[in-house]
Order: C-alpha cells, then structure tokens, then sequence
C-alpha cells in the first residue's frame, strides 16, 4: 500500500496527538454496558413505562394536533419493527434490500386473505378461525409465510453481489406489489380487502368491538389510564411490547455465533468464507429473519387499519424504511429506532407547523437563513480547522440549525397557499432525499453509528475493564 | 369450500391468460412496437452501462435524469411557440423533424447538465471519501428523490404550466399515422422517427466510444483506473464525460418517449422505464456498451410478446422477472460485461 503507513511515527509521539473527543453519546454507551443486567432493566423498564404513557399525557411540544397522536405512536412501533428487522439485513449481514415492502406486504396480505369478507380464502366466515381470535391466529402464521418467502427469494438471490442484490430485491417487491394489483380474483385489485380481522379484547358496553376496534376513540378527560386510552394507543402498546421482544431476540443474535458471523459478512466476505464462516447459509440466515419481523409489522398493520391495497406496498415506502435505517445508523438497533420514530413522526408533525404568515416574509426568511447557512459554510470550509472546543460546537450547530431552518422555510414557501397554511408533511420525500445525500456524505454511519464491541462475554468483559479503569472511556486506559 | 380453490387453478382462471395464439397472430406487430420501445431503453441504458463500466457504480438516479429530459424538451417546444393541448400540429415532415431535432437538443442539454450536476454534487464527494459501494447506492436514493420532488412541488413555483402532482398536457406535433406495412405489422412515423434516431444515436456513441480519444480515455480508465491516471488520462474528465454522455442519450430517450407515449410526462415517469432499462443493460450484460443496445431491443420485444402472452397488467412483472432470471442464470449477460475489453 501506500508507504506513509509504512513509517513508524517516530516523530509524533502518540500522546501529541488530541485524543479523540469522547461525547456525550460515548459517555453514555460507556456506562450502559458496564451496569449489571438487572441495573440495566432497573434503567430501561421505567424508560418503557415512560414512553407507554406518551400517548395518555401528549406534551405540547411533541402532539401532532391533525392527527390522533396514539396513532401516530401506533404507526412509529410498527415502523420501529420494520427497522429492526431491515437492520438486521441491512445493517448487520450488510445486504442492501430494497424491496423490504414486498416482505410487509406478503404479511399484510396473509391476514387479509384469510379474514377479510372480500377475500375468497376467508376463514373468519365458517371456515377454521373464529372471527374473535383470527387476527391473533393469524399473526404467526404470517410471520411463517413471511419467513418462507424471504428463504425462498434469498436461495436464488443471495449469490448476488451487494448492488445487484438491490435491483432484484427492488424488482421483487415491485413484484409483489404487482401480483396484488393484478391477481383481482384473490385480492381484490387495487380496490383492496377491506374488514381486516384485529384482536377483540376488552369488550364492553361502551366499547362493543373492544379496545383495538377504530370506534375506541378514547376519553381524555378520565383519570382511568386504560379508558383514556384510544385504540391508537392500545396499538401503540402492542406494537411496543412487540419491539421489546423482537429487541431481545435480535439482541440475543446478535451477542451469539450468528451475529458474530454476520458481523464478519459485512465486513469481508471472502476473508470470513476463509476462516470457515458458511457464508450463503448465514445471509440466507439473515434474510429470512428480517423478512419475518417484516411480516409481522405487516399483520399488525393489516390488523390497525382493517383495509389493505396495494397502493399501501408501493416501492417508494420500502425506501422510506432504508432512510430509517440510514439515518439512525445501520447496525444500532436503537439508533434504527429513533430512525423510525423519524419517519414516522415528523411528516405528521410537520403537517402542523405554520412558519411564516405570508409568502413574502416567508422568502425574506429564507433569503436570510440561506445567507446565514452559506456564510457558515465558508467560515466552516477556510477557518474549520482553527475553530476550537465551544466555537466549534456553536459554529456546527448553528449550520445544523440554519440548514434546517432553510429546508423547512423553502418547503413553507413552496406549499404556501391562501390563509397560511403550509402542510410540510407533504415534502417529506424531498427532505428524506436531501437527508441521506447529506449524511451520506457528512456521517455515512448514521445518527447514532454503531461501534464495534465485543459480542460474546462482552458485558462481563466490559465489567471487569470499568472497574480497574473507572470514569474513563473503553480503550483510553491502558 | 374455499379451501379448495388452490392458487393454480385460481390463476389459471382469470387473472394470468396464456393466450399464444395471440402472439403468432400478432407476432410482426408486437416485434415493430417492441424494436419501438427497445430503442427507448437501449439509449437510457447506455446511461447506465457506461457509468458502471467506469466506476462500478449502479446510478440509481439515472431515472430521474431521463425523467427531467421530458421536462427539459417540454420546455424547448414552450420557446418554440408550441402550447399544449389535444390537437396535434402537423406542420409537414421537415419542418417537424427541425422542431423535434430542437426539442431533442433542449432535452439533451437539461439531462446532461443534471448528469453531470449529480455527478459534482451528490457522487464526488464520496469519491473524494473513498465511501463504501452502500453509500453511493444509498446516495442515488436521495437524489432520485430530490429530482422527483423539484419538479414535483419547486418547478410550478417557477412555471405554473410545469411540474406538479399530475401528468403534464402534452405537446404532439405529430398524429401517429401509417407509413406502410410490413408483414402485417403497421409501421407508424412515430415508430420510424424513434427507431431511425435511436440507430443514428447508438452509432454515434459507438464512434465516440470506440474510435475518438475521448472513448479511448473512457475505455482505458474502464479497464484499469490507475494504469489510466498513469498513462496521462485525467480520470476525473473521463468521468464527466461519462455522465455527460449518458444524461444526454437520456435526454434524447426522453423525447423519443414524449413522442410515443404523450401523457407520460410526470415527476414519477423515470422510475419504471429507468428499471427497465437498468434491466436492459444487465440483459446485454452490464458494462457493456453494445450489449446495453441489445438488452434494450431484446427487452423491448420481450416486454411485448409477454403483455400479449399473459394480459397487459403483467407488462412491468415480465421486464422484472427478465431482470431476476437474467442475474440469477447469467449475471454477466448476454455478451458479458466489459467496457475496456470490447473493442481495443
């Protein structure tokens, strides 16, 4: 290679050199693995309690006042599932799967055949499901179906080299969408299968279809949790008890011989083919479990909207799912999750936002912001190197914010219409699209990147190391 | 009772026809629409196969060049003093032909720009990183949608007649009409004018490619990018230059297509066809200048026989299920792949 590597740096002592900065990230990773397993629960299930009871206490600054925030939150757990189980693909094995709709889909549509009236394979009509538990039934055997159809595309496909794997995989869930379009016999066309099966739990006088029915609307005003509970929250919940255990599952192979060898994957596959590693057999491995968790976000969905077309499946959604991934930072399971919650969230969010009162305020705005954005640039681009400790902070900052001020100003003028209402929900492509050019050039790895640790005894490893080494970072002390 | 009904028989009773006879019937006409729309997709794929062959590098945002040259020769037929609407305008076969040579430029000039554009803004950069083949891909993504929504929400900020949500009114100079026929098969001028620009624009390439410095600078970097630097080829200009070249062959595509197919131009028009001639260049195998204008043929015709074969609805599914057995059982394609090794 190159011989700068090749010279000892003789002349640069290591300790010359400004350590790297641990962050506040950092600092936080550090000290979550080196607590003890039940610490770790004692920290994490108040966390989970908290963010269970968002929907019932929306905080101003976070309510989506156009839509029904439980939903909102329903649909971010089920975005959050198909983060996951793409990053195990994606981010894990290192296969770039761009038809992860059509996994979805296939989930969707098992329920829907088998419980919707219009489907000529309805069970839930005399056949062997009974309308109260079908959608229950049906759950695992969509995450079956699921599973064999990602075995059964990845067997073929998995040879492929990592761009070409994208293609077929974009042309797969293309075709997915298509057969569902298409077979009108079975799925009803593009008018879709509507009555859906969902769980009937908690029935009641005032709730006759039970708490997962559209008509639970919720009372806000109770002091009893589960009445004021609509049945976008009671999905939330589900959704969320779900992720915690596809989390568990997923964490659990991750720390074991499979994790480890998707790890190796990734990152060469033909060194890890050498050391022994079965290569296909695990990326089938990998394949097949993301199509499952895949699956079972479908079912969920099947189940929370009751109706299913296939204009729910198009191909655009599976890229929407990647920019989860991307942008929380391949291979991080949380990161992925707060890349859903992204996803999910914003574009409702935004729906809301009135920046600007009239159109011309609005580019003066923008013409200020943009101003401001550049000249950071430039300061950025001549002066970065010099800036130091705040300065920098504040200068790095501040682009983030005048960047995304710009954004959100351009969208507010672009969508302007009569009466001031600006529904940036719309753009949300445009600012996902401008998102993984951004951080696919600034941060590749994501907003929370993973780092590489130690898989298997990794807690009691990272234990031992902490005690002899306390309050400073893995792998400053020697 | 449901139960029974098993998916094959359900298929076979309605959804999928497999109607033959249709096919021998029709045969010369669906080859002379399939050469039609092959010509279409050779061009965008050389797009792609060029930038492949040089970079090794799948430019997913390809679609959304081609899709700005129907924008872009719109735009031309707008300062020409053409409007839009449902009558075709007919001027004669000379006069029509200098209008579209125009148009074509116009769209040629937008792709072009917008190719090397992407190539500055979006793929540069993480050249200069040394990204991972991911990030590149992953990029495309973002542009694509980036051009997508531009036009979508930004250029009826700018021209309420362009852009938006809907499919754009054309403009047709021409009515199809018949020339003559041959074996049956009914050839239109539109289908003359598409396939007679499309062969002059293949050759044209071929030259370029093949017999100018320029080509030989492309072919060279294609082959072995340092031994090229090292030669004195400025590896940078060479990329360019292939973008260049593929935005422009899009953007001519793009106005061959506007000619055929009038309602197509929308924000979301390039996706479909950019597969398809993704699809095409793996076809002829990736890569590969002259396979990339076979696999666009063979698929255009492919495409045709199947929507006879199984019904129109299944169009799209046979260009993706040609793109999967292709890469599956010869993923080099037909004449396999290789930009530096095929003409020296």
């Amino acid at each position: 290679m190159s011989t700068t590597t090749a010279t000892p740096p003789a002349s640069t002592p290591p300790a010359a050199e400004t350590p790297p900065r641990a962050g506040l990230g950092d600092a936080i990773r550090t000290w979550w693995e080196g607590l003890s397993r039940p610490a770790q629960w004692a920290v994490g299930v108040p966390a989970i309690i908290a963010l269970a009871l968002l929907p019932l206490f929306p905080p101003s600054f976070l309510d989506t006042p156009n839509y029904n925030f439980g939903l909102v939150m329903a649909e971010f757990a089920m975005f959050a599932l198909i983060a996951i189980g793409l990053n195990v693909v994606v981010g894990q094995a290192g296969l770039l799967d761009l038809g992860y709709v059509g996994f979805y889909a296939v989930g969707a549509y098992t329920v829907g055949l088998l419980t919707s009236p219009n489907s000529p394979w309805n069970q839930t009509d005399g056949g062997w499901l009974d309308p109260s538990w079908a959608w229950l039934a049906c759950l695992p055997l969509a995450i079956l179906v699921t599973a064999v159809s990602g075995l059964i595309l990845g067997s073929p496909t998995l040879r492929l080299r990592g761009d070409y794997l994208a293609i077929v995989t974009l042309g797969f869930g293309e075709i997915v969408r298509l057969l569902a379009d298409n077979l009108h016999e079975l799925t009803n066309g593009s008018l879709g299968l509507s009555g859906v099966a969902y769980p009937h739990i908690g029935e009641s006088e005032e709730k006759p279809n039970g708490v997962f029915s559209a008509g639970n609307t919720g009372d806000p005003d109770s002091a009893n949790l589960l009445d004021r509970a609509s049945y976008g929250t009671y999905w939330f919940w589900f959704g969320l008890a779900m992720v915690i255990i596809v989390l568990l599952i997923v964490g659990n192979l991750e720390r074991s011989r499979v994790g480890r060898a998707w790890v190796a994957i990734r990152e060469d596959e033909d060194a890890a083919e050498v050391m022994g590693v079965p290569a296909f057999k695990f990326k089938l491995w990998a394949f097949t479990i993301g199509a499952a968790i895949g699956g079972l976000s479908g079912a969920i969905y099947a189940g929370q909207v009751q109706f299913i077309n296939p204009t729910g499946f198009n191909i655009i959604n599976s890229m929407l799912f990647l920019c989860a991934v991307v942008i929380g930072g391949q291979g991080n399971k949380l990161g992925v999750i707060f890349g859903a919650f992204i996803i999910a969230y914003l574009p409702k969010r935004l729906t809301s936002v009135n920046l600007v009162d009239s159109e011309s305020t609005g580019y003066l705005w923008l013409g200020v912001t943009v101003v401001v954005f550049v000249g950071l640039l430039v300061l950025w681009k001549f002066r970065g190197g010099q800036l130091l400790g705040w300065a920098r902070t504040l200068t790095i900052s501040a682009m983030v914010f005048t960047g995304v001020m710009s954004a959100l100003l351009l969208g507010s003028v672009l969508l302007f219409r009569q009466g001031g209402a600006q529904s940036l929900g719309d753009l949300k492509y445009l600012y996902f699209g401008i998102a993984l050019v951004v951080m696919m050039i600034l941060r590749p790895q994501g907003l929370f990147p993973v780092r590489q640790k130690l898989l298997a005894y990794g807690r009691q490893v990272y234990q031992a190391v902490r005690r002899s080494t306390v309050g400073e970072p893995i792998g400053e002390g020697k | 009772m449901t139960t029974t009904v098993s998916a094959g028989a359900l298929l076979a009773a309605g959804s999928i026809g497999f109607d033959y006879q249709a096919v021998i019937d029709q045969f010369w006409r669906l080859t002379v629409d399939g050469i039609t729309y092959g010509s279409i997709y050779a061009l965008v794929a050389v797009g792609y196969t060029l930038v492949y062959g040089v970079l090794r590098l799948i430019n997913f945002a390809h679609s959304e060049i081609f899709m700005l040259g129907m924008f872009g020769q719109l735009i031309g037929l707008m300062i020409f003093g053409f409007t839009a609407g449902p009558d075709a305008y007919n001027q004669g076969v000379v006069l029509t032909v200098v209008y579209l040579g125009l148009a074509m430029v116009v769209g040629m000039l937008v792709s072009g720009s917008a190719a090397v554009g992407l190539e500055r803004v979006a793929y540069r950069p993480l050249r200069r990183r040394g990204a991972k083949p991911l990030a590149f891909l992953i990029t495309a993504i973002g542009m694509s949608f980036v051009l997508q929504e531009f036009v979508h929400f930004l250029l009826p900020k700018i021209d309420p007649d362009l852009g938006g949500a809907n499919a754009q009114q054309p403009i047709q100079l021409v009515t199809p009409s018949v020339q003559f026929s041959f074996a049956g098969a009914d050839v239109t001028n539109v289908a003359i004018l598409i396939v007679v620009a499309a062969v002059v624009l293949a050759l044209l390439t071929e030259i370029l490619i093949n017999r100018t410095k320029f080509g030989r600078g492309i072919r060279a970097v294609a082959q072995d990018p340092d031994t090229a630097t090292l030669m004195g080829v400025s590896r940078e200009r060479v990329i360019m230059l292939t973008f260049l070249i593929g935005g422009v062959l899009a953007g001519a595509a793009a106005m061959l297509y506007a000619v055929k197919i009038p309602p197509g131009i929308i924000y979301s028009g390039g996706f479909i066809l950019g597969i398809k001639a993704f699809a095409a260049a793996v076809l002829g195998g990736i890569g590969n200048l002259r396979g990339a204008l076979l696999g666009g043929l063979l698929l255009g015709v492919v495409e045709q026989y199947g929507q006879i074969l199984l019904g129109i609805e299944w169009r799209d599914v046979v260009a993706f299920v040609v793109l999967v057995a292709v890469l599956m059982f010869r993923p080099t394609g037909i004449l396999g792949e290789s930009l530096g090794k095929a003409r020296v």
